[in-house]
């Protein structure tokens, strides 16, 4: 009984020292990446006023807007005023569109979110398997073939890809819908609650709008998906070949497992550990928003938010947008760790 | 005349990047289309009766007449707002009243009594009377935004503006001005987007903290024009729709809409697919390729924006004026605007754009490598120097940069190409601390005075001076040219002062560190059916208020 209590105790202990280990560095991350991007902002060779004011302001105008913005003041003085501010969840306001940086980032961000979200679900669905299929049939065509496809995926430039996407499939063979998001047509046909325009349409059964709104996000989801795909798949084969030459591989053929079992259950299950870090990253970097393929596809979303403010040394933006893709960097790191120890016997033991 | 504040500070800039990187594979994969057959496939199309354009629209920081100081904004508010007064596109010099009925100028010049049009009406329902025209006047003034100084340059400021600008009655006002400016100047002044005349009782409703409305009215609108604004969601879209109380002819389209398109190739597939009727941003080779496209048709106008290079006096090269001559016939600028701009800019020497009164046309420079070498041997430099060059990484100055290069290298002037973004190269040249800086400058309002204050006023060329007009950018020292471009704001007869402006530009052509070189031309492709769009100098004076299609 004594015993009991005291292991639990113990085990209470340990977990919180864990917790706080896992905050403190978590809030170190943090205080760095908003230092760091604080620094670059104020480093780089641009004048914030100019964003707020334009070249033609008399001069007066332009001293106004320097002392409101703080710029007079010592840099460490700008950087803990803005600290306290964020403290209380007050990112400020964007030079550019004059709003909150909390209302843009909810504005853009679903955008990024839902294009991201159906990228990664193309990657993974197409990209494990084919990684799986060309460990199996190592060195062969099948492997020659995901190999190659990957290559090409890797190092083509995803605008012309996208732009050559665009051109086949909606100029020429009209299979898909252009650039944006959802026709005009169908722009006031449903309240955007979450702003994920798929989920959005489908709760209200706005099964039109849906059906636009899935023809638009297709091609551009499709060829993201296809670059993480890349990724996936040949990270998989790798994984996977790691596997497959294992002992219990060997083993597991010796005791007449049939071959689709030990690669579908025994091996993959042991290779899907590294994978979902691989995969949660690929994701994190999806949703950091791809700037070029937001451009192209006039994506209204974080990418092409967070550059047009970056080059406009607009920093409320920059270190709000930067924020929001640290969160959801540590927060991808944290569950891809939690859904390690899950899948991993031997890390779960070791807890 | 482009309301380019802001828009050449910054976004307008960037919009250009953004494009830069996907120019040459653009080109690569639209080539593609050449060999591709090209079935006819269903045809999207716009709802009849609404207006499809895109159009980069992040330079948009706000939808306040007060503030607006951008290329799309402005022609949001020209196609959304009234102004007291407007001028005919295609004859600057016919000055008509819009919100205003007539004026009178009184004996010593300093008054202009206005007179409003009775019995007309805001969207909202509202009268719009004097008191509405007076508030958005004072208003411009008190908040005292970016195009402010086109207004409180007559003398007014906010303490004493609401004893310069005053109702006399419900349909009349006096304007009162600190000096006898030339009408001509005043009155093209009033035309520009800073004189929109707004609803007082609707944005009064809406104001918190003295604001005057600003924080509602950035986002909203309280206008008369023939169309309203219902919404702008920021780099995405703007929805106008018309004004079923405009006082005017209604427009034919219930709808006008702006989506953000930021690549120009992007643009050109959405308008050969008909998803849009107009696309506003086109490159050279957009236009080349939709030229023999039986469904689109490109119509162009010439704008105030001028291309020029600006020399640094504090060189001590550039400062030579046998230099400056020289450098003035070491670009190619009939091959530049023929190739690498294809018919989106006209060459064109002298400060004033073409359209302006008083605007100088000749074009006296061509490439003369010869004539320059003499006139570098003159200088005490016949081999040449070296001198380096911001160059904006957009693709058409970054092209244009790298011919003038080519065309000085042939009489030994090594030009360095310093490439940066937009926001970087202005921030050095504002702080003069460039060799040459190859810019892009836009009018603010109809007015020569607008131009001649920057390229040719220069009050104080010292470094603390409180203004900065581009002539102290590039530390030219002018205190006589200074004087007579104020004398030409002061002279009541237009004939006269127009002869004013042409002698400072025949003088600044031959004598001034600025090399310039293009006037813009808008070009814009469209749906063959889409008829009535205008394309005026100014992007307050495109309109589509008659358009159909």
């Amino acid at each position: 009984m004594t015993t009991l209590t005291q292991n639990r105790g113990r085990r209470g202990a340990l977990w919180l020292r864990r917790a706080v280990g896992l905050l403190a560095t978590v809030a170190a991350t943090f205080f760095g990446l908003l230092l760091v991007t604080f620094l670059i902002g104020r480093i780089v060779p641009v004048d914030p006023v100019l964003a707020v004011v334009g070249d033609r302001a008399p001069q007066s105008v332009y001293d106004k807007v320097f002392h409101e913005l703080g710029l007079d003041r010592p840099l460490w003085e700008q950087f803990w005023m803005w600290l306290q501010k964020v403290a209380t969840g007050d990112f400020g306001t964007s030079f550019l569109t004059k709003k909150p940086i909390v209302e843009d980032i909810r504005r853009v961000f679903p955008a990024t979110l839902e294009l991201a979200t159906v990228s990664i679900i193309i990657g993974t669905l197409v990209g494990v398997p084919a990684g799986v299929w060309a460990a199996v049939r190592q060195g062969r065509w099948a492997d020659q073939l995901v190999r190659v496809l990957g290559l090409v995926g890797y190092s083509a430039p995803i605008f012309w890809l996208g732009l050559l996407g665009l051109l086949i499939f909606y100029a020429k063979l009209g299979v898909v819908a252009g650039p944006g998001r959802i026709d005009i047509a169908y722009e006031y046909s449903f309240t955007p609650e979450t702003g994920l325009y798929l989920w959005d349409t489908a709760r209200q059964g706005a099964w039109d709008a849906f059906g636009n709104a899935f023809s638009h996000i297709i091609l551009p989801a499709s060829l993201l998906g296809y670059f993480s795909m890349a990724y996936i798949s040949r990270m998989t084969r790798s994984f996977m070949l790691a596997e497959l030459g294992q002992e219990y591989i060997v083993t597991a053929r010796v005791k007449g497992v049939p071959e689709w079992r030990i690669v579908w259950v025994h091996a993959l299950r042991n290779a899907a550990v590294p994978l979902v870090t691989v995969i949660a990253l690929s994701y994190a970097g999806l949703l950091e928003g791809s700037v070029l393929t937001e451009t192209v596809f006039a994506w209204p979303g974080l990418g092409q938010y967070l550059t047009n403010s970056l080059q406009n040394a607009d920093m409320n933006a920059v270190l709000g947008g930067t924020l929001v893709i640290g969160a959801i960097f540590v927060g991808l790191n944290l569950l891809s760790d939690l859904l390690y120890s899950m899948l991993d016997a031997r890390v779960r033991r070791g807890s | 005349m482009n309301r380019s504040g802001r828009a050449q500070g910054a976004s307008l800039l960037n919009r250009e990047d953004t494009m830069h990187y996907s120019r040459l594979l653009a080109s690569v994969a639209l080539g593609a289309q050449l060999v591709t057959a090209s079935p006819a496939s269903l045809m999207a199309e716009t709802p009849a009766d609404t207006l499809v354009q895109a159009w980069s629209i992040d330079d948009i920081i706000s939808l306040d007449p007060a503030e607006i100081f951008e290329f799309t904004a402005s022609e949001i508010a020209g196609n959304t707002y009234e102004t007291l007064i407007g001028y005919d596109p295609k004859d600057v010099t016919n000055i008509f009243g819009k919100v205003a009925e007539s004026w009178t100028i009184s004996e010593d010049g300093k008054t202009i009594s206005f007179k409003i049009k009775e019995g007309r009406t805001f969207a909202s329902g509202n009268p719009i009377t004097a008191e509405d025209a007076v508030f958005s006047l004072v208003r411009a003034v008190k908040l005292d935004k970016s195009p402010a100084f086109i207004l409180t340059q007559f003398g007014l400021n906010a303490e004493n503006v609401d004893q310069m600008v005053v109702a006399t009655g419900d349909y009349s006002f006096d304007f009162k001005m600190d000096q006898a400016y030339a009408p001509t100047l005043v009155l093209y002044c009033l035309t520009a987007t800073v004189a929109s005349v707004v609803d007082k009782k609707v944005v009064m409703e809406h104001e918190a903290n003295g604001d005057f409305g600003y924080e509602w009215l950035k986002v909203n609108y309280a206008g008369s024009g023939p169309f309203t604004i219902r919404d702008w969601r920021a780099n995405e879209v703007v929805v106008l729709e018309r004004n079923e109380n405009y006082a005017g002819d209604k427009p034919a389209m219930a709808r006008a809409i702006y989506r953000h398109i930021p690549e120009t190739a992007t643009q050109r597939l959405l308008l050969e697919k008909g998803d849009i009727d107009i696309a506003r941003n086109l490159a050279a080779e957009d236009i080349a390729a939709l030229k023999d496209n039986p469904d689109i048709k490109l119509e162009s106008g010439a704008k105030g924006s001028i291309y020029y290079l600006g020399l640094n006096q504090k060189n001590e090269y550039l400062s030579k004026p046998q230099v400056r001559q020289a450098m003035k016939h070491l670009v190619d600028y009939q091959t530049i605007a023929d190739t690498i701009m294809a018919g989106k800019v006209m060459v064109h020497q002298a400060f004033l754009p073409e359209g302006f009164l008083g605007a100088l046309n000749d074009n006296p420079f061509s490439l003369d490598v010869a004539k320059a070498k003499e006139l570098l041997a003159e200088a005490g430099v016949p081999d040449g120097f070296t001198v380096t060059m911001d160059t904006r990484n957009t693709p058409e100055i970054t092209a244009m940069g790298q011919a003038i290069q080519q065309t000085m290298a042939e009489a030994g002037v090594k030009l360095e190409l310093i490439p940066g973004d937009g926001g970087q190269t202005l921030t050095k040249y504002r702080a003069r601390n460039h060799d040459i800086y190859i810019g892009r400058w836009g009018p603010d309002y109809q007015d020569p005075h607008t131009n001649a204050d920057t390229f040719a006023r220069n009050p104080d060329n010292s470094d603390e001076a409180a203004s900065k007009p581009l002539a102290w950018r590039n530390a030219w020292d002018i205190p006589e040219m200074t004087g007579k471009a104020d004398a030409a704001m002061l002279e009541a007869d237009p004939a006269k002062r127009a002869q004013m402006y042409v002698e400072l530009q025949t003088e600044s052509q031959q004598t001034s560190p600025f090399v310039i070189m293009f006037q813009e031309i808008e070009v814009s492709g469209m749906r063959k059916n889409v008829d009535g769009f205008i394309i005026g100098p100014s992007f307050n004076d495109n309109s589509f208020a008659h358009l159909t299609k």
